[in-house]
């Protein structure tokens, strides 16, 4: 679907005109990123994020190719092939860093995606869909984090896959035959390991194609804007191409400075030295913590340390950091405001900082020493992170009273430039 | 006119009617593509031969075992290498021949070094479709021409490893090699 203004598709060379009768591919791509998709006027640097996202897949998906034609998933030899591929394959070591950087950029240029999602109020009607397809995305795309992260085969490696799969291991009864028919063994070894490669080379394909759904998803409604108020005349759009795709450029420009940077200036600032010790199933580093973007689901992992009527503390953890992100799934039906935008919902716009920090600190908390204060702290930034979703947004949904809203997106716009 | 002078002005339009944004646009455009470009130079090289690879490219053996008549069979770059002592009798053969007549004409002393006439080290695959030609090994069918004899596709080699009958195009190969003592070749 596209607003009845959207431009058409009208190829004047007689060859584009044989193939569009036959394979309409070029329409395709004119009516989904080309002219021919409308956009509001007014979107900011936030929705940049999207196409950035995408390229960050592409991006991995490229190196990642290149890095399995030069890794062995065997546990006798793994550690040693990425050891070849930094100092033997030409240019290894700039493929291996852009992959495992990449993958920060990744979820860096995501969470901001988010980020924007929650400020601006796009998970809500009518682009539920969207957002859960994001999610459905977002979870797959921390399940290949995960596994490729054990395919180095150190120490991190190797005690991530550990813990992580000992997560399901907290199941009651089922837990333990789980977790040992995840690893194909009853600890990490080579079943594991090439698994996890098969599926860290699958699922980046299924993401791709969960993001053709999300954005099929997207392009019924159209995109929203920093108003929030939908699209109602031909004046409150622009083209995609060339308005858009140039703003995304720009981006993609930035992004890309913002990546050399990390890679050829730090590329294992966000890495673990640890993980440059071979795996030894006989001795668990001092220190262990995940990749940082799994810091705030750590730190909640972590929170329960005591166990609650007949709940074992380890099974509470899991469960609450599953739960911290299905609770995501329900956001579009707990936030019941029919005003989108934090613009014009004052009371949101506050509440939705508090829960950015609190986030920040779940993070901070998710790297740092299982110890005191941080347990502490964790516990209660945990809590706040669950009442934010089901106990604060329904009632400030309720309560508030938004600020009035522009009566288009050209008024906004127009507005905005007089003063 | 002031205003319109103003407006031109304002668009970038300068006399030959090129605005500043089509120079921005075709500037970012080629300056991208150009990254694009470089980007894809370490993606493509990757492919190439890495370190460890090139660090076994060249080999040496010892040949003081090998008596006049017997050949070894090596390996160089992951392929046979043949390594043969020619006797006298071999070697009387291999100059007979009238160059002029082979398909790819090379004479003996083309394909050996000076003064060591008698070792002949080519490569162990054939030029035709690189199967492994027999004749190296004891025992083994040299073909009707003495030296070797490839049973894939029938390509028979003479006594200085040319082409001499079959659908080979090319004398096997002969590698860059020095010897580094009486005894001592140094293959690669």
């Amino acid at each position: 679907m596209s607003f009845p203004w959207a431009e058409q598709y009208k190829p004047q060379n007689p060859l584009m005109q044989w193939l569009d009768s036959r394979l309409p591919l070029p329409r395709f791509v004119f009516n989904a990123v080309g002219a021919g998709y409308p956009v509001p006027r007014n979107l900011n640097y936030f929705w940049n994020f999207g196409v950035l996202s995408g390229a960050a897949l592409a991006i991995q998906i490229i190196t990642g190719i290149i890095l399995a034609m030069h890794y062995a998933a065997n546990g006798g030899v793994a550690f040693d092939s990425v050891e070849h591929i930094m100092r033997d394959v030409n240019s290894g070591w700039l493929i291996r860093y852009g992959h495992a950087n990449g993958a920060s950029m990744f979820f860096i240029v995501v969470y901001l995606h988010i980020f924007r999602g929650l400020f601006y109020g796009s998970y809500k009607a009518p682009r539920e869909m969207v957002w859960l397809l994001g999610l459905v995305i977002f979870l797959l795309m921390m399940a290949t984090a995960f596994m490729g992260y054990v395919l180095p085969w150190g120490q991190m490696s190797f005690w991530g896959a550990k813990v992580i799969t000992g997560l399901f291991g907290a199941i009651p009864l089922v837990g333990e035959p789980i977790q040992t028919w995840l690893l194909g063994g009853f600890a990490p070894d080579n079943a594991a390991l090439n698994r996890f490669f098969s599926l860290h080379y699958l699922l980046p394909f299924v993401i791709a194609g969960v993001i053709i759904l999300h954005i099929w998803a997207l392009h019924i409604p159209g995109s929203s804007n920093p108003t929030g108020v939908e699209v109602k005349t031909e004046q409150d759009t622009v083209p995609f191409h060339p308005y858009y795709t140039a703003k995304d450029g720009f981006g993609l420009g930035v992004f890309l400075i913002v990546f050399a940077i990390l890679l050829f200036f730090a590329p294992n600032f966000l890495g673990h030295p640890d993980n440059y010790i071979p795996a030894n199933p006989m001795s668990t580093p001092a220190h262990i913590v995940p990749e940082w973007y799994f810091w705030p689901f750590y730190a909640i992992l972590r929170a329960f340390t005591v166990d609650f009527l007949f709940i074992p503390a380890k099974l509470l953890g899991v469960m609450a950091m599953f739960a911290s992100i299905l609770l995501l799934f329900l956001l579009p039906w707990l936030d019941t405001s029919p005003v989108r935008s934090g613009h014009y919902r004052p009371l949101f716009r506050q509440f939705f900082w508090v829960l950015i920090v609190d986030v920040l600190i779940l993070g901070y908390c998710g790297g740092a020493p299982a110890a005191e204060p941080y347990v502490m702290i964790s516990q209660l930034a945990a809590a706040y992170y669950f009442a934010h979703f089901l106990i604060i947004l329904p009632i400030v949904s309720k309560i508030e009273k938004p600020a009035p809203l522009p009566a288009s997106i050209t008024d906004a716009v127009l507005s905005k430039q007089a003063n | 006119m002031a205003t319109l002078e103003q407006s031109a002005e304002n668009a970038g339009i300068n006399e030959a009617g090129v605005r500043r944004r089509d120079f921005i646009n075709i500037a970012a455009v080629s300056f991208a593509g150009v990254g694009a470009g470089t980007a894809l130079i370490p993606l493509v090289n990757q492919m190439n031969p890495s370190a460890d690879v090139l660090a076994m490219a060249s080999i040496e053996v010892d040949i003081s075992a090998i008596q006049p008549g017997q050949a070894i069979k090596t390996m160089w770059r992951k392929q046979p290498m043949f390594i043969r002592n020619l006797t006298a009798a071999e070697i009387a053969a291999a100059e007979k021949v009238d160059v002029a007549t082979l398909r790819d004409p090379q004479t003996l002393e083309e394909r050996t070094k000076e003064g060591k006439r008698n070792w002949l080290i080519t490569k162990g695959v054939c030029t035709h479709l690189g199967c492994v030609p027999l004749g190296a090994g004891e025992g083994e069918v040299k073909g009707e021409f003495g030296g070797y004899f490839c049973p894939c596709h029938g390509s028979y080699y003479d006594t200085a490893a040319r082409i001499r009958k079959g659908p080979a195009p090319k004398n096997l190969e002969v590698p860059e090699y020095s010897f580094t003592s009486d005894t001592v070749v140094q293959i690669g």
